[in-house]
């Protein structure tokens, strides 16, 4: 591994502090000096932080690995997944704050279960069998090889909320489904499995709380860690919506 | 006191929590269930390369069977697995996958025709036959003969847990986020449901429940060195111990992975060698041929990790500035295959190591992995010693995984640990008698002791801190009660972490405040982790052999002769500082596969009494059924009566018609 030329820094970290649950808590920045280490990502030395200096600082870190989602966070003001994110990427002085849009739990923490969970029945993000049922002591059916690459590729969402921290239709409309929604649909849509027409998924997302509320900002698409094609899903999908809403 | 019921509370919204939460429920019961995280970060997220399940789709697969996976999950458990409970998964396995696909898992595909794939360092053409194309994929993983892990990519568990949880919202099952069980409510012979924290309030409440099932997953945090999520600090092990009744199984079987990513501990799938990727010394040499000549990269993790371990003591490891490491190469398996099977890997390289897989070898070296320790069950899924209590997966020990796992199997007992035990536990709630008379006296004893507990932290004065403590048992555990184990640095463990237990019980807090409180979690978790660390350091301290990941310097050989026996360890009394232990032999005369040498690792081994005549008997049942390996099976060891009955039955395969 090699040595960086900015190992042994002394980085300053300005975390946003609030605890709602507490009456008289006013929003605050607080600055935490510690020294860089090589190879030191913000889950490290947020957990420092944590160990040595103030043991009430709240974030969110499980898998810290960027794979689970649970610590986007808006680093010097985008948001992005703070495990993953290498401090010698960064200047010494590093700003963060929690995702706006999602309920605040406390400081960097933020409830994007909650929401995705609203999401997901809003926007029944399952497959749609329609009845069809599988006996499973036989061959599975078939499906095409490319097919389900596809699917796969917008089934690495991992719903960090960072694309809906970045929306600007987001801030105007508080039940848009956010890219995260959109790419949903556009999975499923793209889903032999799942038997729903374009008709059903125009009841979900045919209005400006789903693919037409996108103003084509795309902030969603530049923020992605997972870098899905966003742009271009919500592109096709809208299309499909369109047609679908000027058949009747 | 605020009290929810519910009829199956289920603790651990991973995919074994929410797959047996869908079938309890499907089945009419209400299900809940309490999840320190949202459910879909929990670390089935994680599983990257792939879920075993014999369906022989791929031409290397071909000829695979229940019965082969059987034998390879026996062999790698290195005989401590009951083999009835392994029969039982390996049915399973494959209408667990073929659900998930049904469901809308977006396995990879068999793509007919030739490709081109790397078996030991060569290019090989493979030709898939017409019929299995769109079928589902497997790749080859340690410990198998033949290919039989299905994938997604190598974002399986992802893909897998998304679908789960996606179907669990679909079924109206709630998920309790952000919530942890603190204790279990119980009388000493039935469990009545769990003591919860909320982990945003801090508000402390009780959940009963006419089944309780824990599905928390692993305990790798008692380690300094790691691939497990932050979340994985065995407190759903803790809570069972804690009752005094109910047993954790096998808790010094504990497994490192070959490839964490040195030194962040990351994993990187077993997909790397299984698709073809090779290690490396300091020298560039492949070095694993010379120890394992016959399965090579591919041998068992256990095996595979011990002699990572033991090339680098010989001088052979690379010399970083955090010290020795072995190299993953994976630059022979080309860019397209790595962006479009490995791309996982390729972000966490990119991301955490700054290094392109593509080009450049990954520095790996072996970290704690899996627990295949957990709470003991009968194959139901249930406690035999506290009613109403029920595990699966990781968490629990019933036990299909003995002292290793294969790679792939994990994810794989997952599912099919939730089907199995959905079942048997709606089949408990069906029985009237089951269901309880609720002690609401004994639910407010325990949801106060527990409130009195945490207000020690905050007001009792002690002055010990927290996080200082769960690093010292952290380093110790890595440091002792690693891969080499001897009896001298295992006493020195246990001796050391009874005395940071004992400190562990004045622990004060620097931000005495009874809500949202990081501080105060550490607390109460880390005096709970202590005794999941004791329970490993001491198991493993008086096991004197060597089985499958536990590996005696000194007593190098599994002893059938001694030890062919589970561990059982119980917490009798608050103020002990170990665990009591207890031992359950394995019945060799009632094995399908009686003990023998696993195919790769040592060959010498201590032979049980009961072994050659069990071996005998053996042969001769299958001389006399050898046209028909159905009735062969049965003749050896009946198992299916154990299976619920919707999920009996034989598999489909290309090869195998009905």
């Amino acid at each position: 591994m090699a040595e960086t030329s900015n190992s042994h820094r002394k980085l300053r970290i300005h975390a946003l502090r609030y605890n709602p649950a507490k009456a008289d808590d006013t929003p605050r920045i607080q600055t935490y000096e510690l020294e860089e280490a090589p190879g030191m990502t913000l889950f490290i030395a947020l957990s420092e932080i944590r160990e040595k200096q103030d043991p009430s600082l709240q974030f969110d870190f499980v898998c810290r690995a960027g794979i689970c989602g649970s610590c986007g966070m808006m680093i010097n003001g985008l948001p992005g997944l703070a495990c993953r994110t290498v401090t010698k990427d960064l200047p010494a002085d590093i700003s963060l704050a929690p995702l706006p849009f999602f309920e605040l739990i406390g400081d960097l923490s933020v409830n994007t279960g909650k929401w995705m969970r609203g999401m997901s029945e809003k926007l029944e993000t399952w497959v749609h069998s329609m009845g069809q049922s599988t006996d499973l002591k036989r061959i599975e059916e078939a499906m095409d090889p490319a097919l389900a690459e596809e699917v796969y590729e917008l089934d690495r969402c991992i719903e960090c909320g960072c694309c809906v921290a970045s929306c600007g239709t987001a801030r105007m409309r508080k039940d848009f489904v956010g890219a995260v929604g959109l790419n949903k649909m556009a999975r499923f849509r793209l889903d032999p499995r799942d038997k729903r027409t374009d008709a059903d998924f125009y009841e979900l997302v045919g209005d400006d709380n789903g693919v037409f509320g996108c103003m084509s900002l795309l902030a969603c698409h530049d923020v992605c860690p997972k870098n899905l094609p966003l742009q271009t899903q919500i592109a096709f999908l809208r299309r499909k919506m369109v047609l679908q809403g000027t058949k009747g | 006191m605020k009290i929810v019921y519910t009829d199956v509370l289920v603790i651990g919204g991973g995919l074994a929590g929410l797959r047996l939460a869908i079938g309890a429920k499907r089945r009419g019961h209400d299900a809940l269930i309490l999840s320190l995280v949202p459910a879909k970060r929990s670390h089935s997220k994680a599983a990257q390369g792939g879920m075993q399940a014999s369906l022989g789709n791929v031409a290397k697969g071909q000829g695979d069977t229940e019965d082969v996976h059987f034998e390879d999950t026996v062999r790698g458990s290195d005989w401590g697995a009951d083999q009835e409970v392994v029969r039982m998964f390996v049915n399973t396995a494959p209408k667990a996958v073929r659900e998930l696909a049904a469901w809308g898992v977006p396995w990879s595909r068999v793509r007919k025709g030739d490709r081109e794939v790397i078996i030991n360092g060569q290019k090989v053409t493979i030709t898939e036959r017409d019929e299995a194309h769109g079928l589902i994929a497997q790749r080859d993983f340690g410990g198998t003969k033949k290919w039989r892990t299905c994938y997604a990519a190598d974002g399986t568990g992802h893909a897998m847990i998304n679908t789960v949880a996606d179907q669990a919202i679909a079924d109206s099952i709630p998920v309790h986020e952000r919530k942890e069980a603190l204790s279990l409510i119980h009388d000493g012979s039935r469990c009545y449901g769990a003591v919860v924290r909320d982990l945003i309030t801090g508000e402390v409440s009780a959940y009963v429940a006419t089944a309780t099932a824990i599905c928390t997953g692993g305990a790798g945090r008692v380690y300094r060195t790691t691939t497990n999520a932050v979340i994985c600090e065995g407190i759903g092990h803790a809570i069972a111990l804690e009752t005094g009744v109910s047993a954790l199984g096998n808790m010094e079987a504990v497994q490192f992975h070959p490839t964490g990513i040195f030194p962040a501990g990351i994993l990187v799938t077993e997909g790397c060698r299984g698709d073809g990727g090779l290690l490396k010394d300091v020298d560039g040499h492949r070095f694993m041929p010379d120890y394992e000549p016959e399965k090579k990269e591919l041998a068992s993790r256990d095996v595979v990790s011990r002699r990572m371990e033991e090339h680098i003591k010989k001088g052979k490891g690379h010399k970083s500035r955090f010290g020795e490491h072995i190299w993953l190469d994976i630059t022979l398996l080309g860019e397209k295959h790595i962006h479009t099977n490995l791309r996982e890997v390729w972000d966490i390289c990119h991301y955490f190591l700054g290094v392109d897989p593509v080009k450049e070898m990954i520095p790996v070296r072996p970290a704690q992995h899996y627990t295949m320790g957990g709470v003991r069950t009968d194959p139901s899924g249930q406690s035999p010693t506290l009613k109403g209590l029920f595990s699966a997966g990781e968490a629990a020990c019933w036990d299909m995984h003995g002292f290793n796992r294969l790679g792939g199997n994990s994810v794989a007992e997952t599912v099919v640990a939730g089907m199995i035990v959905g079942e048997t536990i709606a089949d408990y709630c069906d029985k009237l008698a089951n269901t309880p008379t609720v002690p609401l006296g004994l639910v407010r004893e325990f949801v106060e002791r527990e409130q009195a507990k945490l207000a020690a932290f905050t007001k009792g004065g002690g002055r010990e801190d927290a996080s200082l403590i769960k690093g010292e048992m952290q380093d110790l555990m890595t440091a002792k009660v690693g891969i080499f184990r001897t009896g001298k640095d295992l006493e020195e463990a246990v001796d050391k972490l009874q005395k940071l237990l004992v400190r562990s019980r004045s622990i004060g807090l620097r931000s005495p405040s009874l809500g949202a409180n990081p501080e105060l979690v550490t607390a109460y978790r880390v005096q709970r982790m202590l005794k999941i660390a004791l329970s490993i350091a001491y198991g493993a301290a008086v096991r004197t052999e060597s089985r499958g990941a536990h590996f005696r310097e000194d007593f190098p050989r599994r002893n059938d002769a001694e030890w062919l026996k589970r561990t059982l360890a119980t917490w009798k009394s608050e103020s002990d500082t170990l665990p009591t232990l207890a031992y359950e032999p394995l019945d060799v005369t009632r094995m399908e596969l009686p003990p023998g040498w696993r195919g790769y690792g040592a060959k010498d081994y201590i032979d049980h009494p009961d072994t050659p005549e069990r071996q005998k008997a053996v042969e001769a049942i299958r001389a006399q059924y050898a046209s028909d390996r159905f009735a062969m099976q049965k003749a050896l060891m009946p198992y299916e009566h154990l299976l619920p009955e919707v999920l009996r039955g034989k598999n489909e395969r290309i090869d195998e018609r009905f």
